[in-house]
């Protein structure tokens, strides 16, 4: 057992900060609302430390907490993408050794996403944070399709390249509409009988390794990742399943 | 106020080169009109509303137009003659086509009388949208209007009605430009959605009557908060055109205007899209609407210190092509971006160059500032600092129109707070650095003047390659934002049609001329 709380400024006590809005005016009663629902959340030692008129009829607050509950750290288990880090250099030498040709990857922003920022990272010539992008790697053919790309073309456009992976970036997404579109790309993929030939990643903000794999993907990656990250689960995978 | 001493003959080179690459242009986009063209004209002439399948009227008469071979004369001369010929308004003779009881191209050709049908029809128009534009100026004479830099938010729910209460807060919280954000794909709608609409993803179908229920509650906010409000609406996509005159009518105040985007975001088709462009931005400068540029979009995708020549290269291009669509400067709201990576050393130099640069170069323009979204990593924290940077760097080079940065971008669409938290920000570094700009001369030859000599060579290498290549080639070899697209590629291409000889459509003319506006 390891119980952990949050750590303010003394061991377990439990500070948490908050920020909300309000739908109604600035007042005393508002601010008392306030103090209550975090009340109602089970927090204790409620202060609300800012109020402001955040426009008609809509009030902003800080707050300050603290919670008594606590978790066993010991205990937490996380699913992770299980892959050895390789860097550039090593992902183009395992590719070389262990595959013998070049891996064909495609990657979109499917359904409505219009945000080519994360894609971008990940497959652009210049990459991210410095590391390259996939586009660069010498024994990678990697294809950005864009953004707004629906399931139905991503799938048309795979199976024309022969891609071995498909990587599919959500990003902004409006009320979880990534949940649904994500779904939709695996059964599509599944009654096409593509499913088993295919490496399948999906990335974002909103993204974990855990939800990837319940939506059936073979790895999730969130924010923070870096090409290589990606670069490493796809030639493993392929090895691992024998995609050749 | 003139403090980076810039080279001023590679300005005027580069103005030169950028003037030769829109001329070459403008003998293409001359020759052509497009179907959203025309359903401009067939929209100007007072045809909306829907048919019993939802499908709009001016794509009807269009369409109508496209079977009989009748594109190349222009929707114009077909609407007037059917008014005549019929003794009907333009609304009657689209009604009795959408009911299937007339073919435009197969009324006889009216003895007498098209021509002034077509003027009386055009300056119908042109009275609606000068009166437009009239109602503005009195308005800001009379209610006053924030100071520049104009702070400029968004609001995307989707529904109208939510999206005006949101943007009723933002003014409140000290708003002074409200854009209603698009929903996602309507730039590849080939038609514009009719009357008031409440489910959109990431943003609000842009429609006529969204944009006057919109207009209506600014004003109303405005009237309160006693500055004029000014509204935003994208006239992109494949109905560049319509959605401008939809904006004149409905007296927007700023539009996205910007072909480049269309084309390289958008996988549009070039040719398509800049012969719209060109009808759209006359609407635009004929209304007294602001436009704004895309160049910003580039450095989303390319990196900001390479690529930065290449926005300045694109902002001269998009002066001149307002131009020639007889856009004043002061309605030049060109774009460009605080997107270099806040780890860099000196960073802020950079930004601080690139703003002050294209301040010198373009004095008149209300420059369209946005803010760092690329590197936004859902540390709202740092975000709100970052943010707080570029709002300094704004405020200190004075830009026209400021996007405020969102300390949630890349996470949601922004939170009611967020807005507000975004312009307690700009407020509060805007109001203690307001005169900064005044105080502060450049180190002659130090990294910050250096730095915008450099960008201002390399967009003039690059405007020498492009005048010799022409503005199409560049595109097919990916100059900008390191995406390449095709000539006779991309979406609407279809939709381009050679113009006759006998050719007609009033508004160039008559809007260029300044018709009812009073001379220049």
């Amino acid at each position: 057992m390891l119980e952990i709380r949050p750590y303010g400024d003394t061991e377990n006590d439990g500070a948490i900060q908050l920020s909300f809005t309000l739908p109604v005016a600035k007042s005393e009663e508002a601010k008392e609302a306030a103090k209550q629902l975090v009340l109602r959340m089970g927090l204790q030692s409620v202060s609300v430390v800012h109020m402001a008129d955040a426009g008609e009829n809509f009030t902003f607050f800080v707050v300050y907490a603290k919670t008594d509950v606590a978790v066993d750290f010991a205990a937490i288990s996380v699913p992770k993408v299980d892959a050895l880090h390789l860097s550039y250099y090593q992902v183009n030498d395992y590719i070389r050794r262990e595959i013998g040709r070049k891996v064909v990857v495609v990657g979109a922003c499917t359904g409505t996403d219009a945000h080519t920022v994360g894609l971008d990272a990940i497959m652009n010539m210049k990459g991210y944070a410095g590391e390259y992008g996939l586009e660069r790697y010498p024994e990678l053919v990697a294809v950005n399709l864009g953004s707004q790309v629906p399931n139905e073309t991503l799938i048309s456009r795979a199976i024309e390249l022969q891609a071995d992976a498909i990587l599919v970036s959500q990003v902004v997404t409006q009320k979880d509409v990534h949940i649904p579109n994500l779904t939709e790309l695996v059964e599509l993929l599944e009654a096409e009988k593509l499913r088993d030939r295919l490496v399948l990643v999906c990335g974002g903000p909103r993204i974990s390794h855990e939800l990837a794999i319940e939506l059936g993907f073979d790895a999730g990656f969130g924010g923070g990742t870096l090409p290589p990250h990606v670069a490493s689960f796809i030639v493993q995978e392929m090895v691992r399943r024998g995609i050749k | 106020m003139s403090k980076l001493n810039l080279d001023l003959e590679k300005v005027t080179r580069a103005r030169q080169a950028a003037a030769h690459v829109a001329a070459s242009l403008q003998e293409f986009i001359a020759g052509h009109t497009t179907v959203a063209v025309e359903r401009t004209v067939a929209r100007l002439f007072g045809i909306d509303g829907v048919d019993s399948e939802g499908v709009p009227l001016p794509n009807l008469v269009v369409e109508d137009l496209v079977r009989g071979g009748g594109m190349g004369k222009g929707a114009a001369f077909y609407i007037a003659n059917a008014c005549v010929a019929l003794n009907a308004t333009p609304m009657e003779v689209a009604t009795e086509l959408a009911l299937g009881r007339l073919t435009l191209t197969k009324v006889q050709p009216a003895p007498s009388g098209v021509k002034e049908a077509i003027s009386d029809l055009a300056h119908q128009a042109l009275q609606k949208i000068a009166s437009g534009r009239r109602e503005r100026e009195r308005l800001l004479a009379e209610v006053g209007e924030g100071r520049q830099p104009y702070l400029y938010v968004i609001v995307a729910t989707g529904n109208i009605y939510e999206d005006v209460a949101q943007a009723k807060a933002a003014v409140r919280a000290g708003a002074d430009i409200v854009a209603v954000i698009r929903t996602t794909g309507q730039s590849l709608l080939d038609y514009v959605p009719y009357g008031a609409t409440t489910e959109g993803f990431g943003g609000t179908y842009a429609t006529q009557e969204n944009f006057r229920i919109m207009r209506q509650a600014l004003d109303e906010a405005g009237q309160e908060a006693g500055r004029y409000i000014r509204l935003v609406n994208y006239a992109s996509g494949l109905c560049m055109p319509e959605i401008a005159a939809m904006g004149a009518l409905e007296r927007l105040d700023v539009m996205l205007n910007d072909a480049l985007y269309g084309i390289l975001f958008r996988d549009i088709n070039m040719q398509r899209t800049l012969v719209d462009q060109h009808f759209s931005r006359i609407i635009n400068g004929y209304a007294g609407i602001i436009i704004n540029t895309g160049e910003d979009n580039y450095l989303t995708t390319a990196d900001a210190i390479e690529s930065a020549h290449t926005v300045l290269a694109s902002q001269f291009i998009n002066e001149q092509l307002a131009h020639l669509a007889s856009i004043p400067d002061e309605q030049l709201g060109l774009g460009h971006a605080f997107e270099i990576d806040p780890a860099l050393e000196d960073g802020m130099l950079l930004e601080i160059a690139q703003a002050q640069m294209a301040r010198q170069i373009f004095p008149r323009a209300p420059l369209k500032y946005m803010p760092p979204t690329k590197h936004m990593t859902g540390d709202i924290f740092k975000g709100q600092a970052m943010n707080a940077m570029f709002n300094l760097t704004s405020i200190l080079t004075q830009q026209g129109i400021h996007l405020l940065g969102m300390m949630t971008e890349a996470i949601h669409t922004p939170f009611l707070q967020d807005r507000y938290l975004a312009l307690e920000n700009a407020r509060y570094v805007m109001n203690t650095a307001r005169s900064l700009g005044d105080e502060i001369q450049f180190v002659a030859g130090g990294k910050i003047e250096r730095r915008a000599n450099e960008v201002l060579d390399k967009a003039l290498a690059l405007l020498l390659q492009v005048e010799k290549n022409g503005l199409m080639e560049s595109i097919e070899a990916g100059v900008f934002a390191d995406v390449k697209r095709g000539r006779f590629g991309g979406k609407g291409l279809e939709g381009v049609v050679r113009k006759a000889p006998d050719y007609v459509n009033p508004f160039p003319e008559l809007m260029q001329s300044r018709t009812l506006l009073g001379g220049r």
